[in-house]
């Protein structure tokens, strides 16, 4: 019986060796440990032993039956990996192909920047208030220190509706309805559409968009204003952006300034898109006149302000070296989904 | 505005400023210089010689061979040009000169004779005709004694930079040279030396020529007159040419020429009148009457009306105050006896009757910014010296002086203090004072007074901006606001637009921005009714066009152009978003209301379906429930049967729908076109932002599938709210997933396939709770709907 023990161990190990498939081991396993296997053929005999041979042969046997399992287990494991290997081989995949988009839409690059320059202002404290873009000549001029006949309205060429009424040319008129409602402090900007009287071309839009900021409080000073605008400058354009401020006149701010940003192309050192000058010109800003004020019935003993308004197209164009201006109203969706 | 330097160097020192420098510090103190040119820099190695001898060509009739003098050298050139003679002095150009067109000169060989360079014609020299009125067809031939191997650029002071400023509306004064080389002066810290005019005079009084009254003192505020006698017409000195010239005046003869120079210089505009057309001999500064006209020295004729200030003789009226004369008294090659006019009008009414006659000039601009009075007398003198020095003419003695109505001057109080707290600045009071009195200020120890040209000085601030300037905005430290710290935050509407917009990028729509004013012809493209409240739009009097004519009324016109376009652009499917506002007019005298609306649009790939899952998810992001989207069949604009309003109870907060197919045919639209529009407002307020959390179901939820046989004509969400209301407390999902008529289906029905989810949150469900809920629901639904289950 040993030897038959030792016979079917060592076929065992052969067959198990030999078995290329899990269904092979399966026979394997039911032809030798099976209820009516080899082995079992074999411990029937057990009977038939003596006292003494029986645990040595019922130790062997279960030798042999353990010793097949474990090949078995062996055997299953080695052939399932090497199943699954070539399985895995066969689902190589190409990853250079590209991708499945999603199809998501863009918002307008107009509403990208405006909203960046939003968390800007946001962030320093500033909220956001909006005024009618059909508006009273009064709070876009008269009250700005701007009265009828004043020069500085053949400078910017108004659309109106009627004697009273125009399509705002500045959203500083927002200026004296925030004043009007609304007692210091005021931090606001004041983001929105104005008209003027341009025809449409590269640069020129008779509708476009402007951003004003007002900041009145008690002892406000031209370095706030300074420090107010670098800041934006630097958040928007990076930590290199040099502004420069110069003299300018504005009716509705004393004194004025026009600000100028270092040319984001050369840094400064002069271009064609600076025409040689390192610098862009990109706001107008300044103290709010002690008129204006007074006539929001704002102490200008205890109070003083700034305020400033910049363009926003020209951010834009700026920002993503937009070279004409009507690609951001003509919405041709190969132009939108760039950005 | 445009100036030579050399002219400000006549007030002024600006010896061993560089252009760059001078540009930088001039825009720095508040002059912006838009730019310095030097109409020399095209202009290079050309040098007077002299013709010494002239032989023909061997071998071409029309050419000569010259030998010329350069001073360093004698050159043999070959020219064409008739004129030119031995001993003749003409401009050279040199082997590698520069000519203004952009030419450059070689030596080369002219039919075998070599040619070391070009005579030139004043064209060649980029100068005009104007210039050389009397010159001949041919070479320029220039005055003799010049010394030879000259650098022609210094002959003609081409070589000279001219500085293009930009002028502020507020600063009438800088429109002259007196006020730039006054304002470079401070900038660079250097003497600013006015010159006073000195006239001899030659006896007689203007007195007994001539009378001025001024009968409008608010439209006149000064009249200064002078006459001069045994006046000769004629061109005036090239020097004078070249710097009316450089400044883009052209010259025309030497009265009109002093007139037009003193208006540069002086920043103070002249008129000549010829005395002998003055009736009556005599000057009256009135309102025009009634139907009285005018032919203006541009040889148009005027018809005048009582709001416009005329300069008048005894009887007519014989120029437009501030604006331009009139050709009854014009300069005459024949004229002996002129009166100048130096006079300060109200600017405001210059303005308006510039702008009335459609007639803008260098004068009227001027006198639109409000000009200062007290420049009326140096500036007459100033001519009548320019008169004498010229020699062309004896100035009468006597000015006749009519002074109106002339603000005081405004004395501020003088606070360095408040300045330097106001600027945020720490300036001392010396370098204000002296930067003050350099402006032409009046500083006192308390109150500063500013000088009668800067009418725009009126309180401290702006004598604040007058140190700050010169001191240079580029030194006041930058801070940051200290303070109450503001209260920021978004608006509730602010945010919901926020959240709108990422919502719909997220459904895959591209964000587009369009022009809030349009076409008219947009109620018609969209077929509205003739009485829909939106053709009564908020209209602009003046617009660029009439497509540009009106505010818009509706988002939905813009929408369509804009997928015509991209239709047009070959795309081949389109969904785009606008955050638009449209204006609807309100009561008369009030402003309009501007609504923010939603518009969205879709071409191509896509369905009504699409579009309302759109909407949908947009509903369910902002919190709004219980839209309901009503068939309508009434809206010209849309697809009868594919339309719906989208109320909240009964009030509708937008549409949507198929636009109908002729209005896609009035756009170009080939394509099936879905657009929806939805009050932002109004999605405001019905949106609730309460989200909160319900537990997850325990027990396992129970789905069957109802095949519901209804009419045609029943609504699914009809067919919904009846399931839902009889699911109860069991309800938790129900989904179309077929909507099928055809075969086996009875004409005039629809089988509709819903998929229902049933669930508790208490326990399992039993098969007997389901089925009695379900046969619950198919009795209200035969019962109320009519319809079966199939």
């Amino acid at each position: 019986m040993k030897d038959q023990l030792m016979m079917m161990k060592k076929t065992a190990e052969e067959a198990l060796g030999a078995a290329s498939s899990l269904s092979e081991l399966e026979d394997i396993r039911v032809r030798l440990l099976g209820k009516k296997g080899e082995l079992t053929a074999i411990l029937r005999g057990m009977g038939g032993l003596s006292a003494e041979e029986r645990p040595v042969i019922g130790q062997l046997a279960n030798e042999v039956r353990s010793f097949i399992e474990n090949r078995l287990d062996e055997q299953k494991n080695l052939l399932a990996s090497s199943a699954r290997a070539e399985q895995l081989k066969k689902e190589t995949l190409d990853v250079t192909m590209s991708g499945r988009k999603p199809s998501l839409g863009k918002t307008h690059p107009l509403t990208t920047v405006l909203d960046e320059v939003k968390d800007i202002f946001v962030g320093m404290g500033f909220s956001i208030v909006e005024g009618p873009e059909v508006e009273f000549d009064y709070y876009n001029f008269e009250a700005l220190n701007i009265p009828k006949d004043h020069p500085a309205r053949d400078t910017q060429d108004t659309f109106y509706i009627n004697d009273n009424v125009v399509l705002r040319s500045q959203t500083s008129s927002v200026q004296v309805r925030v004043m009007e409602n609304q007692k210091p402090p005021i931090r606001v900007i004041a983001p929105g559409r104005v008209y003027r009287s341009d025809a449409v071309d590269a640069t020129h839009s008779p509708v476009f968009h402007q951003i004003e900021g007002l900041v009145v409080d008690k002892g406000i000073t031209m370095g706030d204003l300074k420090g107010t605008l670098e800041t934006f400058m630097k958040t928007l354009y990076g930590n290199d952006a040099v502004l420069r401020f110069r003299p300018h006149h504005f009716p509705f701010t004393e004194p004025s300034a026009e600000v100028d940003v270092s040319c984001f192309v050369c840094g400064g050192k002069g271009c064609r898109v600076c025409k040689g000058e390192g610098f862009i010109e990109l706001l107008g800003a300044g103290m709010v006149h002690p008129k204006v004020l007074e006539r929001c019935g704002i102490d200008t003993s205890v109070y003083s302000g700034f305020a400033f308004g910049l363009g926003l197209e020209r951010i834009v164009m700026r920002r993503m070296n937009i070279d004409d201006m009507r690609l951001l109203y003509e919405n041709d969706l190969r132009f939108l989904k760039q950005f | 505005m445009k100036i030579p330097m050399s002219w400000l160097s006549d007030y002024t020192d600006i010896s061993g400023i560089t252009p760059e420098a001078y540009n930088h510090a001039l825009t720095m103190t508040g002059s912006k210089v838009e730019g310095i040119e030097n109409p020399g820099d095209n202009l290079l190695n050309v040098v007077v010689g002299k013709i010494k001898e002239i032989t023909p060509h061997p071998d071409a009739d029309k050419l000569v061979v010259c030998q010329i003098d350069v001073g360093k050298e004698v050159l043999q050139i070959v020219t064409g040009a008739p004129n030119v003679r031995p001993g003749q002095t003409v401009p050279v150009a040199l082997d590698g000169a520069l000519l203004p067109d952009g030419t450059k000169i070689k030596t080369g060989k002219l039919r075998g004779v070599e040619s070391a360079g070009m005579l030139c014609s004043y064209e060649e020299l980029g100068m005009s005709e104007s210039d050389f009125p009397d010159a001949e067809y041919g070479i320029l031939i220039l005055e003799d004694g010049l010394p030879l191997g000259m650098d022609i650029r210094d002959v003609f002071h081409l070589n000279e930079n001219i500085v293009e400023f930009e002028i502020t509306s507020n600063r009438p004064d800088c429109l002259s040279v007196i006020g730039l080389a006054r304002e470079t002066a401070v900038t660079f810290g250097k003497p600013f030396n006015l010159h006073k005019p000195v006239v001899k005079g030659s006896g007689g009084d203007i007195r007994d020529l001539v009378s001025i009254s001024v009968e409008d003192q608010e439209g006149c505020l000064r009249y200064t007159g002078r006459v001069v006698k045994n006046v000769k017409i004629g061109p005036s000195p090239k020097w004078m040419q070249e710097r009316l010239s450089a400044c883009g005046i052209r010259a025309i003869n030497n009265i009109v020429d002093i007139t037009n120079y003193i208006m540069l210089e002086y920043g103070q505009p002249m008129h000549a009148f010829d005395l002998r057309d003055l009736e009556g001999s005599t000057i009256c500064v009135r309102r025009a009457k009634e139907g009285e006209t005018i032919t203006t020295l541009d040889d148009i004729d005027r018809i005048l009306d009582p709001s416009m200030l005329m300069i008048c003789d005894g009887k007519k009226p014989v120029a437009v105050a501030g604006v331009m004369g009139g050709q009854n008294s014009e300069i005459k090659d024949d004229t002996t006896t002129i009166l100048f006019e130096s006079a300060t009008f109200n600017g405001a009414l210059v303005r308006k009757t510039a702008r009335k006659l459609g007639l803008r000039t260098e004068s009227s601009a001027r006198y639109e910014k409000g000009l200062d009075p007290e420049n009326t007398e140096p500036a007459i003198m100033r001519a009548c010296e320019l008169i004498e020095e010229m020699g062309c003419g004896e100035v009468v003695d006597g000015v006749i002086d009519v002074r109106g109505k002339i603000d005081a001057p405004n004395v501020i109080p003088f606070d360095p203090a408040r300045i330097n707290g106001f600027l945020g600045t720490d300036i001392d009071r010396a370098f204000m004072e002296n930067t003050l009195r350099a402006l032409d200020f009046t500083v006192e120890k308390d109150t500063v007074t500013p000088p009668s040209f800067r009418k725009d000085i009126e309180g401290f601030a702006d004598v604040a901006e007058e140190v700050l300037r010169i001191y240079g905005y580029d030194k006041i430290p930058s801070t940051l606001m200290c303070g109450e710290t503001a209260h920021s935050i978004k608006t509730p509407a602010q945010q919901l637009e926020d959240k709108v917009k990422t919502l719909l990028c997220a459904c895959g729509l591209n964000e587009i921005v369009t022009f809030s004013f349009t076409n008219p012809n947009f109620f018609d493209k969209l077929k509205l009714a003739e009485d829909s409240p939106l053709r009564q739009a908020v209209t602009i009097s003046n617009p660029l066009g009439e497509e540009n004519s009106i505010m818009r009324t509706t988002a939905i016109h813009s929408m369509l152009e804009t997928l015509a376009r991209n239709q047009n652009y070959k795309a081949a499917n389109a969904a785009l978003y606008e955050l638009a506002t449209i204006y609807l007019p309100t009561e008369e005298g009030a402003l309009p209301e501007e609504r923010r609306v939603i518009s969205l649009g879709m071409y191509g790939d896509c369905d009504f379906y699409d579009l309302k899952g759109v909407v949908e998810a947009l509903f369910d992001d902002a919190g709004l429930s219980g839209a309901r989207f009503l068939p309508e069949s009434t809206n010209p604009t849309f697809h009868p049967g594919r339309y719906a309003s989208i109320c909240v109870g009964k009030k509708e907060i937008g549409m949507i729908g198929q636009v109908h197919p002729d209005v896609c045919d009035n756009y170009g639209l080939d394509n099936e076109v879905y657009v929806a529009q939805i009050n932002m407002p109004d999605l405001l307020t019905y949106s609730k932002n309460n989200k909160t959390y319900k537990p997850l179901p325990k027990y396992p939820a129970v789905n069957r599938d109802l095949a519901i046989l209804a009419d045609d004509s029943v609504l699914a969400a009809d067919v919904e709210s009846i399931i839902k209301k009889k699911a109860k407390n069991l309800f938790a999902g129900l989904t179309l997933f077929d909507v099928y008529k055809g075969k086996q289906v009875p004409e005039g029905k629809k089988s509709m396939a819903y998929s229902l989810t049933l669930q508790s949150m208490d326990k399992t469900l039993t098969d007997a709770e389901v089925s009695q809920t379900v046969a619950d629901i198919l009795a209200a639904l035969e019962k109320d709907l009519g319809a079966t289950l199939r």
